[in-house]
């Protein structure tokens, strides 16, 4: 089963051998396509992909001997090479025979180096197929011409249309199982024409092939297409990959952004901003906008290692350096001066959910996008798409490979531009606070309110004016704990001893928040994280108003937390965990609510039948068995005077 | 307008990458083991971060099996980026005399996978810039560019972080470290042509000269110093030879070749049949698996 030389399909560039200085010319200046493979094993998928890196010299020889070794123990295609084996990399993977993960290919031709994600096309890998999407340039999506076009069909193209992917082709594939039928093609090519109108895709490129055999992959002698299919005239697949419009071209016709990603500063005569520019073009003494800030510049110089450019493209990573001293810092976009992108802090956006563990409505997550990364919030889904049939349904979250779309609040504007124009300004993932795990990728649709065309200007009083004139260091001192721990009776403490010392307090407590502004919430989940949402953005106010801000509050939810933590600048939030066991609370129980909720009169009870996530690295944490309350507000008093010393 | 070539574009998504680590790690730091792929990472940093020179100091994780020409150039090309190099020998290994000849597998696991996790544990390094490719070998083709470790370096593929468009997730927990492979999407002929058009001093070792060499096992050995021990009739014997990758000089094996330039070079891969790992021993241990076997337990 050895294959003949004659069956490998490729000789060698004779100019490699001939004249390797004008063969090296020439593939100096190839372009790169990234596309992605959509289907499952039995289309053919890794087969045709394995045929792609075999036609174009990709599989080596000792790879073919492993290959056919492969394939004689655990191959599907009888005595012939089975191709799929070559790309099925994991060992979990091979003996399973499916593909879980995204894995990425690389070929490349006279006319373009080409990346390959092979993605698997089960449902359950969703998730999977939406990260290689996100890169990719063209689709290929595979229908197999025995069965026509499916729901697997249909959930990959809309998921290649929702990532934004401009150039899909329909690879009809094993037509030799067909006998290479035109009408079973045509009526293929009818059926996925009527769907694709239905979901916005205009164009695609219909090619019928044989991944097995070979057929249509590459171009025959004379560029002319395989002699099985004499009825099509359209290119092979390998000369339509060569052929189609890249992204990063695209988007050098769109306004200069460029996202900053770094402050260069070797020295005090430079200060260069480092970036990978989104969109447009940029050369020197162009009008710049700083965005959010709103301030203007000029581009003085674009330095690289090789010298100063005359001009930068989308796509490349240079260090600009601007003719004013402004400020300017990772996060910010420098946009052209004349059609600057806007910030907003709410959105709707179309969310596609990659975690194990459901979207929680309203937890905060770090959201990043571009180089920003805020804490934010997500709605309750508007509603949920179905993958297959493509219907809205009402949902009021979304689980692992759940596509949906809602409302997402940043806690501070975000430069943004619609995901429609822009992918590195209006694509996002969202970071589970705890776990680190990336858990969504987001595309935006549109801002829901302020910020439209309203840059951000600086104020002037500003936080730290207020602070000043009261000659204090503002702070949120957050007592956490049980019920019943003593978070109130010490932070009650510790207020007096602070404004004693003249120093501008405000106590932030469950009878003067749940009796106004959160009259409306109860006690489900939901309800407590919105309730510390609100106590957190009342404290921050305070803070920006230069106050020292003691709130008491269960606040069972690191989440949470963790949120408000974010909410303030770094160092002014003390997490003080006020730490009694709970057999010793429930003894004291001094509004009797243990007893209520072991009776089972009070639900969603923290320590009874809702949890208490206690603090990892608290700034304070007080041993109550061992501490008087009194003896706990002096250190915190102390500490928060700058006297602190660090013995608890 | 001006499209950019494939070079143009895998450079600047190498040095996308290096800055967010740069700016989202609180210590980064870039391995460093002398091969081309590092040769091309360490000129993609100096780039990246130019005029000032890369945030990060460099870490050779040294067997003391290298090739002679290979300790040469790496003290040069530190000096030359203006970096600190760090240099970690596994004082376990040396103590006990571990070698590739007496030694087996048990060579690469002490010096280079433990010597790695050591080190980076003795300075708290929380990413590490690794010049591996996906092109090289089949589990490396799902590798992410920022391959999450546990706090004892272990790699579960299962628990991987998807990567969206070039966004990547730095965060972690204390303990926790990313390993960080900006050269993921280039291809052997990608580095080379790369190393020509920019210029990039690379070991001699990969241009053939007349190297004393024996032939053992079906691999071409190098002669490098007098620690190679010659077996019962083994006598050195000079011949043109260059290596595709450099390690340990003991377990890396040369092809004979007359390509003394670099195009010379690329011309004799495009012709050739054979894959670029086929000359190094160690990823024939355990079958198909051997590559996805060390990852897990924290080879880079």
């Amino acid at each position: 089963m050895a294959l003949q030389n004659d069956e490998r399909g490729y000789t060698p560039d004779a100019l490699i051998a001939e004249d390797i200085g004008a063969y090296l010319a020439q593939h100096q200046n190839k372009g790169l396509l990234r596309f992605i493979t959509c289907g499952s094993v039995d289309d053919g998928k890794s087969t045709l992909i394995g045929r792609l890196l075999y036609d174009s010299k990709m599989i080596f020889e000792d790879q073919l001997a492993a290959l056919e070794a492969d394939s004689a123990r655990v191959g599907t295609q009888g005595k012939a090479i089975d191709f799929a084996l070559l790309v099925d990399g994991l060992a979990a993977e091979r003996e399973q025979g499916i593909t879980i993960d995204v894995a990425y290919r690389f070929f490349s031709t006279e006319r373009r180096k080409f990346i390959v994600a092979d993605t698997p096309g089960h449902e359950q890998y969703t998730r999977n197929m939406v990260t290689g999407a996100s890169t990719a340039d063209l689709a290929v999506i595979l229908v197999d011409a025995r069965k026509g076009v499916l729901v697997q069909t249909r959930r990959h193209s809309f998921l290649c249309k929702l990532l934004g992917i401009r150039h899909m082709v329909l690879a009809v594939n094993k037509m030799d199982l067909v006998g290479y039928d035109q009408a079973t093609f045509d009526a293929i090519v009818a059926d996925y024409r009527t769907f694709a109108d239905s979901i916005g895709v205009e164009e695609f490129t219909a090619i019928p092939l044989s991944g097995f055999k070979g057929d249509n992959i590459t171009p025959g002698p004379d560029g002319a297409p395989s002699a099985e299919t004499p009825w099509y005239t359209g290119p092979s697949l390998m000369q339509h990959l060569e052929a189609v419009e890249v992204g990063s071209d695209i988007a050098q016709e769109r306004p200069f952004r460029m996202p900053v990603q770094w402050v260069n500063r070797p020295n005090l005569d430079f200060r260069g901003f480092a970036g990978q520019i989104a969109s447009g073009v940029v050369r020197p003494g162009d009008a710049v906008r700083i965005v959010p800030s709103g301030r203007t510049s000029t581009i003085k110089a674009i330095e690289t290692f090789d010298g100063q450019l005359p001009q930068a493209v989308a796509g490349q990573s240079v260090t600009l350096t601007l003719a004013d001293e402004v400020d300017c810092s990772r996060g910010d976009v420098i946009a052209i001066a004349s059609d600057p992108p806007e910030a907003a802090d709410q959105f709707e956006a179309t969310l596609v959910w990659m975690g194990e563990e459901a979207l929680i409505p309203g937890r905060a997550y770090w959201l990043k996008l571009g180089t920003q990364t805020v804490s934010a919030s997500v709605a309750a889904p508007k509603y949920e798409i179905d993958v297959n049939s493509l219907e809205h349904l009402a949902a009021e979250t979304l689980a692992l490979n759940g596509i949906g779309v809602a409302e997402v609040t940043a806690d501070k504007p975000l430069v943004y531009e619609p995901y429609a124009d822009s992918h590195q300004l209006g694509g996002f993932i969202l970071i589970d606070k705890l776990t680190n795990a990336t858990v969504a990728a987001g595309m935006l649709h549109h801002a829901l309110r302020r910020a439209q065309n309203v840059h951000w200007q600086a104020l002037d009083i500003d936080r730290a004016a207020h602070a000043q004139l009261k000659g204090q260091q503002p702070m949120v001192l957050w007592f956490t704990g049980l019920s019943g721990s003593g978070k109130s009776t010490i932070a009650n403490l510790v207020e007096k001893k602070l404004h004693a010392a003249g120093k501008h307090t405000f106590l932030l407590d469950g009878d003067n928040v749940r009796h106004g502004l959160n009259k409306d919430l109860g006690f489900s989940e939901a309800d407590r994280i919105e309730n510390i949402r609100r106590v957190g953005e009342v404290a921050r106010l305070m803070t920006d108003a230069g106050l020292i801000v003691l709130t008491a509050f269960i606040s069972p939810f690191r989440a949470e937390r963790e949120l408000v933590r974010a909410m303030v600048p770094d160092g002014e939030f003390l997490e003080i965990f006020v730490d009694t066991p709970l057999e010793l609370a429930e003894q004291r129980d001094v509004k009797g609510l243990y007893r209520q909720a072991r009776e089972g009169k009070l639900k969603n009870f923290t320590g009874i039948d809702s949890p208490y996530e206690q603090p990892q690295a608290p700034e304070l944490r007080i041993d109550t068995t061992r501490t008087s309350p009194e003896q706990a507000a002096e250190l915190i008093a102390a500490r928060v005077l700058g006297e602190w010393s660090p013995v608890l | 307008m001006l499209s950019l070539t494939h070079l143009q574009r895998l450079e600047a998504e190498s040095i996308h990458i290096m800055r967010e680590v740069a700016a989202e790690a609180q210590r980064p730091v870039m391995l460093y083991s002398v091969g081309k792929d590092s040769a091309v990472m360490l000129h993609l940093a100096r780039k990246a971060f130019y005029p000032a020179p890369p945030p990060f100091p460099l870490l050779h994780v040294d067997t003391t099996w290298k090739f002679r020409a290979m300790y040469d150039l790496r003290n040069k090309a530190a000096e030359d980026a203006g970096m600190e190099l760090l240099v970690y020998q596994n004082p376990e290994a040396k103590e006990r005399g571990i070698n590739p000849f007496d030694h087996g597998p048990l060579h690469t696991d002490m010096w280079k996978t433990q010597g790695l996790k050591q080190a980076l544990d003795k300075y708290g390094f929380d990413a590490a810039f690794g010049g591996a490719r996906r092109d090289e070998e089949k589990s490396r083709a799902k590798e992410r560019i920022f391959s999450f470790r546990s706090a004892s370096h272990g790699w579960d593929p299962k628990s991987q972080r998807p990567e969206l468009w070039n966004l990547y997730n730095a965060r972690k927990h204390r303990g926790e470290s990313i390993r960080v492979f900006p050269l993921s999407n280039w291809t052997e002929l990608d580095i080379w042509q790369y190393i020509m058009a920019e210029n990039i001093e690379i070991v001699p070792l990969y241009l053939a000269e007349q190297r004393p060499t024996v032939e053992r096992d079906g691999m071409l050995l190098m002669v490098d110093d007098d620690r190679f021990p010659l077996l019962p009739g083994e006598q050195p014997v000079m011949r043109s030879i260059r290596f595709r990758t450099l390690g340990c000089y003991p377990l890396t094996g040369a092809v004979e070749s007359e390509a003394a330039t670099l195009s010379e070079v690329v011309q004799e891969m495009l012709l050739t049949t054979t894959s670029e790992r086929q000359g190094r021993a160690i990823d024939k241990d355990e079958g198909g698996a051997g590559m996805e076997k060390k990852k897990q337990e924290g080879y880079f």
